[in-house]
């Protein structure tokens, strides 16, 4: 198997790198391209950038800095955000995106995993999946995990695999922006069940989250943002305290 | 001048930038005066060995690529192309590599495409100057070359393959060195030096 990934995520918003705070507003916390390629220099094994604007002249603004990111950068990098079609798709990997990631849109349209996979590769689709435990039953929500779908996310995984994606991307809406780790269980199931590589997302507040989720949870990697964006600990830092746990990581 | 062949196959855009990156002149084309003129040729791939070799055809490339006596490096899908064979759309390729190109077989607990960071071992080739056995680098892959007499590094998936190829001038990553960091860096900077 290869070395356990660690991913930092990077918010962007009008070309800037933010972050929430407690819900209320969004602080700047830096450049995209130098954080990236900070993190890069630090060991990142690859980076997701997610464009959080809406407005269409802002999303001119991401595909510049798309453009930039891949000038720079040496390591993979994923891009995501509303992508709602595969001229979407087309113009980001124009710009140099290694892989891009969908979510409510492929919830809503199932065909445009497909549609994107077979024109340019499974190992360009990451189907992000959005879940919240119900009364013991997960249930995909899209739209920031404000809307709760029919799907539940093994079965929406399975099929997602099926219709070509080369990786999924979990996030439990209940553990996101908690730092209290992420459901162990569910993961391993999920990992267990799926052919493809499973990103873990949302939940990580400390190394031992890190450890438990590559290891009892069985994902392949690891994507995480606050803990790296205000200087919690580097990713060199993190990587060398797992390797310490007998994880494999590249140092 | 570097030619990058440009024979529609994904996002080449990266291996440019990567060679921008290290100071040196590159141009993407499909045309033989330029690429037979150029002091290095890289093919890169991303997609299908029949579809490249498809478009290649179509572009009366190969016959000009097996003639090239300057340093050749195919990339990913640009390196199993130019071996003899591919499983991959049962693809007849360029021959310059004596290897035949296979999927991973499925197993529990093997996820494929095979994608992420890996160790390279058995390195035996200038272009691995001062790359220290087990250094990582990026792979993303379904189909692989197994261990042939070309080979020139390994890596495993669980089992051993060819993480690396070259036969006289001609070599070829199965990983993609334009994006494994430091490592790659210096594996294309030793190639541009061959």
């Amino acid at each position: 198997m290869p070395a356990k990934r660690i991913i930092p995520c990077l918010d962007v918003k009008g070309g800037r790198t933010v972050k929430g705070i407690n819900f209320e507003g969004l602080a700047d916390v830096g450049d995209p391209v130098e954080m990236g390629a900070r993190y890069a220099a630090q060991g990142a094994d690859e980076l997701v950038y997610l464009d959080i604007s809406a407005s269409l002249e802002d999303r001119n603004t991401f595909t510049d800095l798309v453009g930039r990111i891949a000038a720079r950068i040496n390591i993979p990098f994923t891009v995501g955000g509303g992508i709602a079609s595969i001229n979407d798709a087309a113009r980001l990997l124009d710009a140099g995106a290694d892989k891009i990631t969908v979510n409510s849109a492929a919830v809503a349209n199932p065909g445009l995993i497909e549609e994107i996979a077979s024109r340019y590769g499974r190992q360009f689709v990451v189907v992000a999946i959005d879940a919240r435990n119900i009364d013991g039953v997960w249930r995909v929500t899209t739209h920031g995990g404000s809307r709760l779908t029919d799907r539940e996310l093994f079965s929406w995984a399975e099929e997602v695999e099926r219709l070509g994606a080369g990786e999924i991307m979990f996030t439990s809406m209940d553990h996101d922006g908690t730092r209290s780790g992420y459901p162990c269980d569910t993961f391993a199931s999920l990992c267990s069940g799926s052919g493809i590589p499973v990103i873990a997302s949302g939940g990580a507040g400390s190394v031992d989250d890190i450890a438990k989720v590559l290891t009892e949870g069985k994902a392949d990697a690891a994507l995480a943002a606050s803990i790296f964006h205000y200087g919690d600990m580097t990713v060199r830092a993190l990587k060398e305290d797992l390797l310490r746990q007998g994880i494999e990581v590249r140092i | 001048m570097i030619a990058i062949i440009d024979y529609n196959m994904g996002n080449i855009r990266s291996l440019g930038n990567a060679i921008g990156r290290l100071g040196a002149e590159w141009t993407l084309t499909s045309d033989p005066v330029v690429i037979g003129k150029a002091s290095h040729v890289i093919l890169p791939g991303v997609g299908s060995a029949a579809e490249a070799m498809h478009n290649l055809s179509d572009l009366g490339l190969p016959p000009l690529i097996r003639r090239l006596r300057r340093p050749v490096l195919g990339i990913c899908v640009g390196m199993q192309v130019m071996c003899r064979h591919s499983e991959e759309g049962d693809a007849g390729c360029m021959g310059i590599f004596d290897a035949k190109v296979r999927r991973f077989r499925e197993a529990e607990g093997i996820k494929i495409p095979h994608m992420g960071w890996s160790r390279l071992s058995n390195l035996e080739s200038k272009l691995f100057k001062g790359i220290d056995k087990g250094a990582y680098v990026y792979f993303v892959h379904s189909y692989y070359a197994p261990l042939c007499p070309d080979t020139i590094a390994t890596a495993r998936h669980p089992e051993l393959f060819s993480a690396a190829l070259k036969y006289e001038n001609f070599y070829g990553t199965q990983f993609h060195p334009e994006k494994s960091g430091d490592t790659g860096e210096a594996i294309l900077r030793n190639f541009l030096e061959l």
